[in-house]
């Protein structure tokens, strides 16, 4: 078992875990459309698949907001 | 040194009072000139706030009419300004507020024609629109023009807001590009709590103080999120990312792009 933070929540995941299986394990909504940090750093899209989660990473799903009238 | 009135000096006694503001402070929001994006839900609390501080120069850009939709959060225009531009509804009431202050309209709204000549007569940008196209354009005129902005976003209880500096994280560098069209909901299509408009107008507000003060920390490469149901406010660390298709090392973009998609009220009508 490995602890992560997701969106400043604590979470223990399995590893090994691709930050897709995350999104997917998560039921992240629209994933087409979410912004991942890990650890400070954006993950670019094409790599979601490649990218492993570690113990302890901190990881930021952030969502589009177009509102403001 | 400082042509502040007696008037002037009761009326912002309490800036000039604290100690990072002082006289000095005043005279550099007295010399700021802001242009706001969209004069509703967050464009109200932003001009009410930046009129009633003092803030010598306000644009606000706006081509749509208030409706009676529109009361329930925006809360510069009244049930009688109906029907009436809001960028002159706006206007009326922050001259009211301060006739010291000089309001800038035009009756339009944000295009990639029209963006850089309007914002370059502006030391400061805020993004008080509801559709990610001119969000979009607002970010890379300001990126291109070296101006500096203050993002803002709410969706039913949520809000979102963050402070670009030249070299900071921008829009881009967080969310590359807008959401397929249609995909993700405006406030009309999904709904507000009006007190949210407020809530994150007025730390747009006070980010536009902050800058032309010097007092605090801004938020830039911060993307501040809050949740009214729970009252949770976070501070996501965020950077400029070197393969932004603006701001990076090998920018992409080099024009102002109009995104096709259809404004807020447009969908709702
Ligand atoms: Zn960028």
């Amino acid at each position: 078992m490995a602890q992560i933070t997701v969106n400043g929540n604590n979470q223990e995941v399995t590893l090994p875990l691709t930050l897709d299986q995350l999104i997917t394990l998560n039921q992240v909504a629209n994933p087409e459309m979410v912004s991942v940090q890990i650890n400070d750093n954006f993950i670019e899209r094409e790599k979601f698949g490649s990218t492993q989660i570690y113990d302890g990473d901190i990881i930021d799903f952030l969502y589009f907001m177009g509102g403001g009238r | 040194m400082f042509d502040f009135t007696e008037e002037e000096l009761n009326r912002y006694s309490r800036h000039i009072l604290l100690k990072d503001v002082g006289v000095e402070g005043q005279e550099k929001i007295k010399n700021a000139k802001v242009l706001v994006v969209g004069a509703g839900g967050l464009g109200s609390p932003v001009i009410l706030y930046l009129a009633a501080a003092g803030i010598g120069t306000i644009g606000i850009i706006d081509g749509d009419v208030v409706d009676i939709s529109n009361l329930q959060r925006q809360v510069i225009h009244t049930t009688a300004d109906i029907n009436r531009y809001k960028a002159e509804s706006a206007k009326e009431k922050a001259e009211k507020i301060n006739p010291h202050v000089k309001v800038v309209i035009y009756k339009d709204f944000l295009r990639a024609e029209n963006a850089l000549d309007i914002i370059k007569d502006y030391d400061f940008v805020v993004d008080g629109t509801d559709n990610f196209p001119v969000k979009f354009l607002i970010n890379d005129a300001c990126v291109m023009a070296g101006k500096p902005f203050s993002h803002g976003g709410i969706l039913r209880f949520d809000g979102q807001t963050f402070t670009h500096k030249p070299g900071c994280a921008c829009y881009r560098c967080i969310f590359n590009a807008p959401p397929p069209k249609d995909l993700v909901p405006t406030c009309s299509q999904a709904g507000v709590l009006g007190a949210i408009a407020g809530m994150l107008g007025t730390i747009q507000a006070a980010e536009v103080l902050k800058y032309f003060t010097g007092a605090g920390e801004l938020l830039t490469d911060k993307l501040l999120t809050f949740n009214a149901k729970t009252m949770d406010f976070r501070k996501i660390n965020v950077h400029r990312r070197d393969t932004c298709p603006i701001c990076g090392s090998n920018p992409t973009i080099t024009e102002l792009i109009d995104y096709e998609q259809a404004a807020c009220d447009l969908t709702n009508r």
